[in-house]
């Protein structure tokens, strides 16, 4: 009854053959294409690398300004430029300015790649439902594959460095947009598609007058998560290179530093705080039609 | 304003709704199949059977049903905004099941205007960005867009209101933005799918008054649902009845009430105040022998005209058009039996109410 024992496994030389041919596979097609895809990503490493110089040469009072300006922009809330300014000025007495603005960096690049992938992504999920059908698989692996494991390849053909940290970053924090967007323009009232659709207008014009209009306050909601993601995984990132608050963690957690630690991680804290603040300020605002005078 | 020259015919429309339409159209077409039967044996629900309608140009059309009887189905096929099964749908001499995609948003967007029962406005543009939504879909230039756009909030009576957003207005000021919405299209043909019906009692009458008082400047063609029989019978010029799917009686409003073809018609007509629909038109017989000492205006409702021959202490008068010459003659005996024969038939009756929530 050798059968009721143990579950019935793949012969052993058979499962070593076939990792090894996986393996084999993909280092040749390393190899092969390697320098094309890090051609390709190219122009994205100029990018990263154009605003992490901007924000890291840029004198802080100016970058402190503008990102109190922006702040103020998005909310109209003094309260929260107050806090913004003061945990900026936290950060930067505690010596790690540069490394924050780094980290900004990353962020500011990944959330504008997620939403520049993600909300057409959206868009095709909610108009086709095959679209939809393959998507939403690939969204479960993206956000629950553990990110050291998705590291593997990336790192095999772009070595160390910005775009493979950008890469898997972009990678965790892409489905929520794309998921919040789709359901976004899935929960439009019909009524109101139906009118559209009565007045004659295209696909388009559904699309930029009334789909996303109406699903804005949804897909902010999706950008807010996919910032939040961004900074999560700022640590990962940082084991392969991406410069950072992330690179003092990493060095405190392998020598015990505990006051490092938590001083960068206070300081990931911060700006994720006014990030989320300030980007659900913004939402809110966006809904102001939504406040019912008559009940 | 011109009136509208735009007409519509409605020839043997049939609507299955469900997965394979097509499979059953012949069995129900050709060999009869009720709804029932439909339902029952292949799970297609018969929207529509065997519809045909022919709406007069710059005329009212009213719709009348209960939930379910497919009046919605039916002005849905006007603008394809539903497919039909089978049949033909012609407006102003264009065959609409024939329109190609693009031909389709063209004729929507300047040949049939929509007004919908829930409002559907844009809740995130104010009174005047709703307004402009279908001269911005036709791509109209701005500045003209703006002028169209507050003439008409101006003649439904909201000016003053166009930065308000939907949610700060009542569901009546909504309801008049989607009027104005539809009329600064200016389409020949105003569908009004149970325009009124979501409103508060007191609104629907208002909104009556402003839809007859507009429709005598503009002449559209107007296609208006409704499930509310008062409300059929003093807006229509032509009223039609439907039920289950098909077309039980159409004609003028007295038509309907004098003499309802169906049971089902008549437990509609029973509670009517017929005094106040029936005009004297209906009953003006030629006229014989000298004129009466009474003129009575055909369009006066019989109520009106019991009242005027009581007091006047008359068994007859004479009827008289628009232009105050006599088209016919209309005894006072005549005018009572009709108006009695409605109260009368009522006792004791177990049928529905005139008037029907849906």
């Amino acid at each position: 009854m050798s059968f009721f024992d143990g579950f019935p496994v793949m012969e052993a030389d058979t499962l070593t053959a076939l990792k090894k041919a996986i393996d084999g596979g993909f280092r040749a097609f390393t190899r092969e294409f390697g320098a094309t895809v890090e051609d390709f990503f190219l122009p994205l490493r100029s990018f990263l690398i154009f605003v992490e110089r901007l924000l890291v040469t840029t004198p802080w009072p100016v970058v402190l300004l503008v990102i109190a300006g922006l702040v103020y922009l998005a909310s109209r809330s003094l309260r929260l430029v107050a806090g913004a300014v003061v945990a900026l000025m936290a950060i930067g007495y505690f010596g790690m300015w540069e490394d924050t603005m780094r980290t900004l960096a990353m962020i500011v690049v990944a959330t504008l790649m997620s939403v520049a992938i993600g909300i057409p992504l959206g868009i095709l999920m909610a108009w086709s439902a095959r679209a939809r059908a393959v998507l939403l698989p690939v969204l479960d692996v993206m956000q629950t594959m553990p990110s050291f494991v998705y590291l593997i390849p990336v790192v095999m053909l772009l070595g160390i460095g910005k775009v493979p940290g950008l890469i898997a970053v972009v990678i965790y924090a892409a489905p929520p947009i794309i998921r919040l967007t789709n359901l976004g323009i899935r929960l439009v009232d019909k009524d109101v598609l139906e009118a559209a659709d009565a007045f004659g207008a295209s696909a388009w014009q559904k699309l930029g007058k009334v789909q996303l209009p109406l699903a804005l306050p949804t897909i902010m909601a999706g950008i807010n998560q996919t910032i939040m993601a961004a900074l999560s995984m700022v640590v990962v990132a940082s084991m392969i290179g991406v410069q950072g608050l992330g690179q003092p963690v990493l060095k405190a957690i392998a020598n015990q530093y505990f006051t490092l630690g938590v001083f960068n991680g206070f300081a990931i804290v911060g700006i994720a705080i006014i990030f989320d603040r300030t980007s659900q300020a913004f939402g809110r605002r966006l809904q102001k039609h939504r406040e019912a005078e008559h009940a | 304003m011109p009136e509208s020259r735009t007409s519509i015919e409605i020839r043997n429309v049939y609507k299955l709704f469900g997965p394979y339409p097509d499979r059953f159209i012949e069995a129900v077409r050709d060999s009869g199949m009720n709804k029932a039967e439909l339902l029952e044996r292949h799970n297609h629900v018969l929207g529509l059977s065997n519809v045909s309608l022919d709406i007069e140009a710059g005329h009212i059309q009213v719709i009348m049903g209960l939930s379910g009887s497919g009046k919605s189905t039916l002005i849905r096929h006007i603008n394809r905004l539903i497919e039909p099964t089978a049949g033909e749908v012609i407006v102003g001499g264009t065959d609409v099941r024939a329109l190609s995609p693009s031909e389709l948003r063209a004729f929507r967007r300047t040949s049939a205007a929509m007004v919908f029962q829930k409002f559907a406005l844009l809740p995130h543009r104010t009174v005047l960005g709703n307004v402009v939504f279908g001269l911005e879909i036709r791509g109209v230039p701005r500045e003209a867009q703006m002028e169209t756009a507050r003439r008409w909030i101006d003649r439904v009576g909201l000016a003053g209101f166009e930065d308000k957003y939907p949610s700060q207005l009542s569901g009546g000021m909504q309801q008049r933005v989607g009027l104005a919405r539809a009329l600064a299209n200016d389409a020949p043909i105003l569908l009004m799918d149970e325009a009124f019906s979501a409103l508060d009692p007191l609104i629907r009458l208002d909104m009556q008054a402003i839809l007859l008082d507009l429709q005598a400047e503009v002449r559209k063609t107007v296609v208006f649902i409704t499930h509310d029989l008062d409300e059929a019978l003093k807006i229509g010029d032509r009223v039609a009845i439907m039920q289950d799917g098909e077309l039980v009686q159409q004609g003028r409003p007295e038509d309907i009430v004098l003499s309802p073809a169906t049971a089902y018609v008549e437990d509609f007509v029973r509670h009517v105040n017929r005094g106040r629909v029936v005009k004297l038109s209906a009953l003006a017989r030629p006229e014989s022998g000298a004129p009466a000492a009474l003129r009575l205006p055909a369009a006066l409702p019989l109520a009106d005209a019991a009242l005027r021959l009581v007091e006047a202490r008359l068994s007859f008068a004479d009827v008289t058009d628009g232009n105050g010459a006599v088209v016919g003659r209309v005894d006072l005996d005549d005018v009572v039996r009709t108006l009695a024969r409605s109260t009368g038939e009522t006792a004791g009756s177990n049928g529905p109410p005139a008037r029907l929530a849906g």
